[in-house]
């Protein structure tokens, strides 16, 4: 039987060696859909932060009121709740935003980081140890997020956070602002950190050994 | 359950024993046999496009070869550069482009070619899609200005052709027609291999008597694309656009012979072959007529490349004897 991480060890995991993106290939929908921009991208890495750590906090709580046919619907509402708490927030005060991500909000109800971390730790873990999940999965989040986007922005339009960085004459690469751009800048940074890991768990190796 | 693992049982049988190999058709010898195949639309870009074509067609080969080298070495494989598969790439890359789109559409679309359309797949041999054509529909989309009919026209060029509009945009635009022979000597804008139709059936069919390109292929894109030229003309009788000029016109012939044939994206056994010509020859029909692009062989054969494995699996040759 395998010890189970601290705390600390659980936030550490969330950010690179379990990144949800990157390593579980979870929450892909927002993924594709919202980091043809910076401030797009770290919006909802923000919401989805939100979401997900009073979700487990919450989940954590009660997870001894739980039954076990029921949980899911209770985690679903519980998610839900916060989300509609965040699509509100948004719309309140940051309406443009609220209006460029459109449905997207509203879909974190669905997102399969969420759920999972209800279900794997936040419904059999200590309030603190599902708190400093959440935060390490949401900075992953946040992370693969920004490092899409930031990828995306400025092949596709030449600039970070709206901001021109590219001299003028940059040729905008059209395509990385579509879908197609999405799914490619994906792929390659899975593959750049399938071998970061790949190359760092060899170097863990050798040093054992 | 050891027999079980050494048993091994072939997918895809291509046909029935003996299967002979052949030590005068390596991937060397075929993509020379490329190169030889490509030499008069080479030159006839040349002749038409002048220093526009050595331009584009010096980045784009370099392009690749660099692309090559650098992509092998990051998967510390022996780089495969004497094989010429990457030059053949950079070529038909580069004779697809538009001789006067800007540096840059040449190197990224010669690192897209290499890096996307074929190692991401794992090498030569190993690609689903015709490199060329994936490096080029990414820049095509990326770059749409450019790349797109405009792309193909510069008022101020040093090369008469290039101010003009090309034949199909043209007729897309404003109805004008081009003359037959002009399209049939290659006298016209366009990208820079596909404007002379005489070039481009002569190197096709020395490849097809080389038996280096499935002769299935290219005849099965003409007929279709004549047959479906031919009922567009009944439908339309007044169009001064006839079969002949679709077929002589834009990329057909060109695409049909050097892009279609890639034996590594293209169908194994002889019917499948015919058939993935008749499924681009008709998509480029259909692109042609009811899509906002002028020409559609590009995304034809990217189209047929997707569906490959499936006619592959359609026409596996049944052995004499086997129970269906």
């Amino acid at each position: 039987m395998a010890v189970a991480p601290t705390p600390a060890e659980r936030f550490i995991q969330g950010i690179l060696p379990e990144n949800p993106v990157y390593r579980q290939l979870l929450g892909l929908c927002p993924t594709l859909a919202v980091t043809n921009g910076l401030q797009a991208a770290l919006t909802m890495a923000g919401a989805v932060a939100f979401v997900l750590f009073c979700a487990n906090i919450v989940t954590s709580t009660i997870r001894h009121l739980l039954k076990p046919h029921l949980r899911i619907v209770i985690f679903t509402l519980i998610i839900a709740t916060f989300v509609t708490i965040t699509d509100r927030f948004l719309a309140a005060y940051m309406y443009g935003m609220s209006k460029l991500l459109g449905p997207y909000i509203p879909l974190i109800i669905v997102n399969c980081i969420i759920i999972c971390r209800c279900e794997v730790c936040a419904s059999r873990q200590s309030v603190f140890a599902a708190g400093a999940d959440a935060l390490g999965q949401a900075t992953g989040f946040a992370l693969a997020l920004v490092s899409i986007a930031a990828v995306r922005e400025l092949l596709g339009s030449g600039m970070l956070f709206s901001v021109q960085v590219l001299p003028e004459s940059w040729p905008n690469w059209v395509i990385m602002i579509l879908p197609p751009g999405a799914f490619m800048t994906l792929g390659l940074l899975v593959g750049a950190v399938n071998w970061f890991e790949q190359r760092r768990s060899e170097q863990a190796e050798s040093e054992r050994g | 359950m050891k027999a079980e693992q050494t048993q091994y049982t072939p997918v895809i049988h291509v046909s029935p024993a003996p299967h002979l190999s052949s030590r005068d058709l390596t991937t060397r010898k075929m993509m020379r046999d490329v190169l030889l195949g490509l030499s008069p639309v080479v030159f006839m870009a040349l002749y038409v496009f002048h220093w526009y074509a050595v331009k584009q067609l010096m980045i784009c080969l370099l392009g690749c070869l660099a692309a090559e080298a650098l992509f092998m070495k990051m998967r510390a494989k022996s780089a495969t550069l004497n094989d010429y598969s990457a030059a053949v790439t950079g070529i038909i890359l580069a004779l697809s482009l538009p001789g006067a789109a800007p540096w840059y559409i040449g190197v990224i679309a010669s690192v897209v070619a290499i890096g996307m359309g074929k190692v991401v797949f794992g090498g030569i041999g190993m690609n689903i899609f015709n490199p060329a054509m994936v490096g080029r529909a990414f820049v095509m989309i990326a770059f749409a200005g450019a790349m797109g009919a405009p792309g193909y026209e510069q008022i101020h060029a040093t090369v008469d052709v290039i101010t003009r509009a090309t034949p199909m945009d043209a007729f897309k635009q404003t109805g004008a027609v081009a003359s037959l022979d002009s399209l049939f000597w290659g006298l016209t804008n366009g990208s820079l291999g596909e404007t002379s139709a005489l070039a481009c059936i002569l190197g096709g069919l020395y490849l097809c008597v080389r038996r280096t390109a499935s002769w299935q292929i290219p005849a099965g894109t003409v007929v279709t694309a004549a047959a479906l030229a031919g009922i567009a003309n009944l439908v339309h009788p007044e169009s001064n656009w006839t079969a002949l000029h679709h077929l002589l016109g834009g990329s057909l012939l060109f695409g049909a012979f050097f892009i279609a044939t890639d034996p590594v994206t293209s169908p194994l056994t002889p019917k499948g072959k015919f058939i993935f010509g008749i499924g681009v020859g008709f998509f480029v029909m259909v692109l042609r007529l009811f899509s906002g692009y002028p020409e559609g062989v590009m995304f034809a054969v990217l189209l047929m490349n997707g569906v490959t494995p499936l006619i592959n699996h359609w026409t596996i040759p049944r052995p004499l004897g086997a129970i269906p």
